[in-house]
This record gives structure tokens, C-alpha cells and sequence, in this order.
């Protein structure tokens, strides 16, 4: 069976690094003329060539955002269930290595959480959790996704890599979409960074997006953490994967994240830095590729760049996240994974949007639509 | 005389239906829509909240003029769009629906297989079914003969505001269709909806045209005038296109000496 991993063999790194950073003006000045922009163009939008004309691209991405999205951003919420986990992944607070206490939520827990979100007004959620199968596995999810799903019109989860079948039996329990971000599409770099665990089995992380594809997940969710290696290199690679994946499974959605690395009880530097700036470029050579992918923002990012980024191509958002199991309400001093930086009530941001001219959404799905 | 169009048991004089996507507020896309004096007002389900008494959406479309048309945006398939119309029916407590079935997230294009079958179906449970397909002559004409109580064909990919640049199959299906042709998607200009009208179109679905303006409620009032006028061009006939100069030497003047 053919998957990415074959599109993915034909590329080199360093063949795909050096020719990234070889553009000129010149480039960049000819896939501006363009109306379609392919996935070369794409490699000239990211280089450093691009970079003076970021607003020229950040001008283009808001009216190509406005046409498809129209005045709007959608809101969703993280719900931490577990902070267990088997791995050892260097930049990441929940690693196995590192000597915290460990929660699991109970029904009961879960359903706490669930209360005091709700009235906070989300209705879209995504479940995150370690890699611990022995804790959070399928049964855990799946029990999770019944406990939630009269709640919620739409659910997603931030989980280990699944099975072809595993996942086909959250689906089948109203399971939305499925955030999986290959961290870095750099082998070696990968291998740095995960080096123990089922999570340093990079093929099959790679392959992932491929067997959601499969089970006709309605969206999957793809990115790179930026600061494990050169952002511009792996986005290429993103974009690459998300062009294979909208040619494959053609009835899937798709989002693009933008994580960049935060402090956490790890404290591992980023290697390459990306700056504000860059990410902007990056957000915006996105949307010139893709009218219609999704654009999503964490709460991550500073103040001032979420208030700014939502009229460059985003086009949803968490507010007021907590990072760690329990962290609304039933345990908020739990150990999180990584510290948010915008910590912003929910209120202020839809007012922060509003402002700005957009409709916050909060429902823009049914879960009659997933029932089986 | 009063020139209304009529679908199922219902009279509209206005021939412009709106949309209610995109606008950055729901008080916003109340004023264009009672500025654009449309009459029939889609709304995706899945984004009304029927667990709320106070939907937001629905809270501001609470008019007696406008009538609510479900639309099951976002199903991919005969089977869950029938679920969403039942749904719809029930909730909102109409049996209209505007069956809009794409498996295709990106360019949102109907799937004409999934969409006759479910229109077959919602026929025989009693809905109004509106459905959204290509500008698809035969296609059209089967949903007739299964039922529909009209046909809405895109002019364009939705949301691309690029016109009707399926003008010649939309001409064969004004031509041929004995119920109501509605042109969807890709209506971008007032200008788009004028010409449709002038070709013979019963009626324009406009949503992202009058969503994404600058000035909502002025666009609104824009494309009612435009529908207007296009009708009433329409029904006035226009003059024929000459396609060649009068020759002030014509060719034949000499059989004439």
C-alpha cells in the first residue's frame, strides 16, 4: 500500500535546505504575479528572499482568508485528560524522564471539566493526552468521547499515533478530527529528540495522517514544533504532506499548526530560532498555497501577535487554555506541558475579535453528522 | 400586476435569497438581509445551536417576512443528509430543505450521485427539496422528474465570486426546467445576479458577495436592485445582439439598381 513515506523518500534535506535559501527578489517578484501558487512557489514565499515582501503577502492572505472564511474565527478549547506518558521527547514537560506527579482524570473529573468549559461557551474541544496505553489508550478515549459527546457538537483529540481500526472505533463514537504533527520531518533531528518510546518509531508517526486518511476522518491536523530543527525546511515538508494528503483522501479537511517551542520543565533551547516575523511569513505563504485550509493559533503566542495574526489567515483559536489534566478546575496546580502565553479570558478575546470586525463562532458542526 | 415566483406552497416576491455565513456579526447580517428584502434565508445546521432557546443566528432571523431554509452544508453523503434534514425538520420545524451534499471539503463541489438519491428519499418522506448541483442539464431534469421542487445550479465554484462561467449550461437548463432554476454559488457582483436574471434565472442565492463586502446592508441593497432590474429586463425581452455594423455600402444594394 503506498503512502506518503514514498513522496517523502524522493526528497533530500539538505537538497530541500539548500535550495530553500538560494532565491532571489527576483523569485519572489515572479510567484507574486502568479494567481496559483504551487508548492515550489511555496519553498520561494518561506526563503529569506521573501522576507521584504511580508506585506505584500500578508495583504494577499487577508483577502484570500476573507473570501473563503469570510469575517469569522472559530473558537475551540484543549482539554488535558492525562499527563502520563512512555515517552521520552526532550523539549516536552509530561516526558517520562522528568519526576512529576502524574494524573490521569476520572469520569467524574472529566465531566467537572466539561461543566465549567461549557458555560465558558466552547462547543468545539480537543482531548489531549500522553502516550501511555497502558492508561489513555483506545478504551480510555473511547470512554472519554461517550462521556463528552452530548456536550460538544464537535471533537478532536491530540493523542498517540492509533491504528487504522482504532481509530474507525472513535469515529464510529463521533470523533471529528485528529491532530498529529510529525515535530520534525528531519530523521536525525527527530531521532535526537525522541529517543525512547513508541513515539521514536518516526515511519510510523510519518504514516499516520494516512491511516486517519483511511478511516474517513472528517479533518486531520498537521504541523511541525518550530525550534527542533529549521522551520522553513520542515514547512516545506508540512506542505508537501498536506498536498499529498488532499490529492489521497480527498474527503478529509485539513488544518496546519503553528507550535513554536515553549518553556517547560524540560528546558530544551530552541535550535533554530523563528521569530515573529517569520511565522507571520509563514502563516501567510500558507494561505497563498491553500485558500482553504485551516490556519489555527494556540494560546502559545503572545498577546499582541494572536490580536494581530487573526487578520493575516487564521482562521480559529483556543482562549484560556490550561495545559495540564484538571487544570479548569479539578486540579489547577498540576504540572502542565508547556506555559501558555497569552492567558486572556475567553470573554476578553471574543471581545478582542469582535472588535476587530469578525464573528466569534462557536458551533460549526452537528454530531448527528458523525453518527454512524 | 405583481410578478412573484412560487415554489411549493409558498409566494416570494422577492427572487433574491441570501445566505447567512461570513458576516462578522449576526446583527450585521440581520441588517443586510432586511435591507436586501430577500425572503428566503439559508442557514447551515450545523452551525445553529438547538440547545439554545437563544441561538444567535436564528434569535436575529426572527422576521415575518423571512422564511428559513435548512441547509445540511458539511454532510457527505445521501444518508447523513437525510439524518440532518430530519433534523432540521425538527427542530426548526420546516419541511424545507436545501440539500447541499459535498464530500469534498475544499472546493465544496455537489456529489450529483449522493444528491439524487437523497433527494429521492426526502421527496417521498414530504420535504421541499431544494438541492445544489452542477449546472448539470440532465442531472437537473432527473431531480425534476424525482421531484424537486426546483433546481439550484452554480454559476461558479461557492464562495469564488467569479460569475456565471457555467453560462451555457445554465441557458440549457433555463430552457428546459419546468420548476423554478435558482443560480447558486459564485455570485459575486450585482452585475453576476443581473445577468443571471436577464438569462431567465427564477431567482439568485447571494451569500459571501454581501458577507465579505466592506458594506454589507449597501450590497444588500445592491443585488435586490440588480435582481430587479435583471428581471425585469428579462421579462421585457432584451433587444437581439447585432452582431454586425449596418454597412452604409450594403453588399446587396445592387440587386436593388
Amino acid at each position: 500500500m503506498s503512502s506518503f513515506k514514498d513522496i517523502f523518500n524522493q526528497y533530500n534535506w539538505d537538497t530541500v535546505k539548500q535550495k530553500v535559501y538560494s532565491f532571489t527578489a527576483t523569485d519572489v517578484q515572479q510567484v507574486l504575479l502568479k494567481d496559483e501558487i504551487s508548492l515550489e512557489d511555496f519553498q520561494v514565499l518561506i526563503s529569506p528572499a521573501a522576507k521584504p515582501f511580508i506585506e505584500n503577502l500578508a495583504q494577499r492572505s487577508r483577502a484570500l482568508t476573507r473570501k473563503r472564511f469570510g469575517n469569522t474565527i472559530q473558537m475551540y478549547v484543549p482539554m488535558y485528560l492525562s499527563n502520563e506518558c512512555q515517552n521520552i521527547c526532550t523539549y516536552c514537560g509530561f516526558s517520562l524522564t522528568n519526576k512529576i506527579p502524574r494524573k490521569t482524570l476520572t469520569d467524574e473529573e472529566i465531566l467537572k471539566e466539561v461543566a465549567y468549559i461549557k458555560q465558558l461557551g466552547y462547543d468545539h474541544i480537543l482531548l489531549v493526552t500522553g502516550e501511555a496505553n497502558s492508561t489513555v489508550g483506545v478504551a480510555y478515549l473511547k470512554n472519554a468521547i461517550k462521556l463528552i459527546r452530548d456536550h460538544f457538537s464537535n471533537i478532536s483529540i491530540e493523542v498517540q499515533p492509533l491504528n487504522q481500526d482504532e481509530y474507525e472505533t472513535l469515529i464510529d463514537e463521533g470523533l471529528y478530527a485528529v491532530l498529529v504533527y510529525q515535530e520534525t520531518y528531519n530523521r536525525a533531528t527527530y531521532k535526537t529528540h525522541h529517543p525512547k518510546g513508541k513515539k521514536s518509531n518516526f515511519d510510523y508517526r510519518l504514516d499516520t495522517p494516512d491511516r486517519l486518511g483511511k478511516a474517513g476522518i472528517h479533518k486531520i491536523g498537521l504541523g511541525a514544533l518550530f525550534g527542533l530543527d529549521d522551520w522553513r525546511v520542515d514547512s516545506f515538508y508540512t506542505a508537501l504532506h498536506l498536498k499529498y494528503l488532499q490529492q489521497t483522501y480527498w474527503k478529509t479537511k485539513y488544518s496546519i499548526s503553528f507550535p513554536r517551542l515553549r518553556p517547560h520543565e524540560g528546558e530544551v533551547q530552541p535550535k533554530v530560532e523563528m521569530t515573529d516575523a517569520d511565522l507571520v511569513q509563514l502563516i501567510c505563504a500558507y494561505r497563498l498555497l491553500d485558500e482553504d485550509v485551516e490556519l489555527s493559533m494556540s494560546t502559545r503566542e503572545s498577546e499582541t501577535f494572536r490580536n494581530n495574526v487573526i487578520n493575516l489567515g487564521i482562521t480559529s483559536m483556543s482562549a484560556e487554555s490550561k495545559t495540564n489534566p484538571g487544570g479548569y478546575v479539578v486540579d489547577r496546580q498540576s504540572l502542565e506541558q508547556f506555559e501558555i502565553s497569552d492567558e486572556r479570558g475567553t470573554n476578553k478575546i471574543k471581545a478582542m475579535i469582535q472588535s476587530q470586525g469578525y464573528e466569534v463562532v462557536w458551533k460549526d458542526w452537528d454530531t448527528s453528522y458523525s453518527k454512524k | 400586476m405583481t410578478d412573484t415566483l412560487k415554489i411549493a406552497d409558498k409566494t416570494f416576491r422577492s427572487r433574491l435569497f441570501t445566505g447567512t455565513g461570513k458576516f462578522s456579526s449576526s446583527k450585521l447580517m440581520q441588517e443586510a438581509i432586511i435591507a436586501s428584502e430577500s425572503e428566503l434565508v439559508t442557514v447551515a445546521l450545523k452551525r445553529v445551536d438547538f440547545h439554545s432557546e437563544y441561538d444567535d443566528i436564528l434569535m436575529h432571523l426572527k422576521q415575518d417576512h423571512i422564511n428559513l431554509l435548512p441547509n445540511t452544508s458539511g454532510v457527505r453523503t445521501a444518508k447523513e443528509a437525510v439524518f440532518a434534514a430530519q433534523l432540521a425538520r425538527e427542530a426548526l420545524q420546516t419541511n424545507w430543505i436545501k440539500l447541499e451534499i459535498h464530500p469534498d471539503p475544499k472546493y465544496l463541489l455537489p456529489d450529483p450521485i449522493e444528491t439524487l438519491k437523497a433527494t429521492e428519499i426526502l421527496v417521498k418522506e414530504g420535504f421541499i427539496v431544494m438541492p445544489y448541483i452542477h449546472a448539470d442539464p440532465v442531472l437537473c431534469k432527473r431531480l425534476e422528474d424525482l421531484g424537486a421542487q426546483c433546481v439550484m445550479p452554480l454559476g461558479a465554484p461557492i464562495g469564488s465570486n467569479k460569475g456565471l462561467i457555467t453560462k451555457d449550461f445554465l441557458k440549457i437548463i433555463m430552457e428546459q426546467s419546468k420548476v423554478p432554476v435558482i443560480v447558486d454559488a459564485g455570485i459575486g457582483a450585482p452585475s453576476h445576479a443581473a445577468y443571471a436574471m436577464e438569462l431567465g434565472a427564477d431567482a439568485v442565492l447571494v451569500n459571501t458577495a454581501i458577507a465579505v463586502s466592506k458594506n454589507p446592508v449597501q450590497m444588500g441593497i445592491a443585488f435586490k436592485m440588480a435582481v430587479q432590474a435583471g428581471r425585469l429586463a428579462y421579462q421585457a425581452k432584451l433587444a437581439a445582439v447585432n452582431q454586425y455594423a449596418e454597412a452604409s455600402s450594403p453588399l446587396t444594394s445592387f440587386l436593388n439598381e
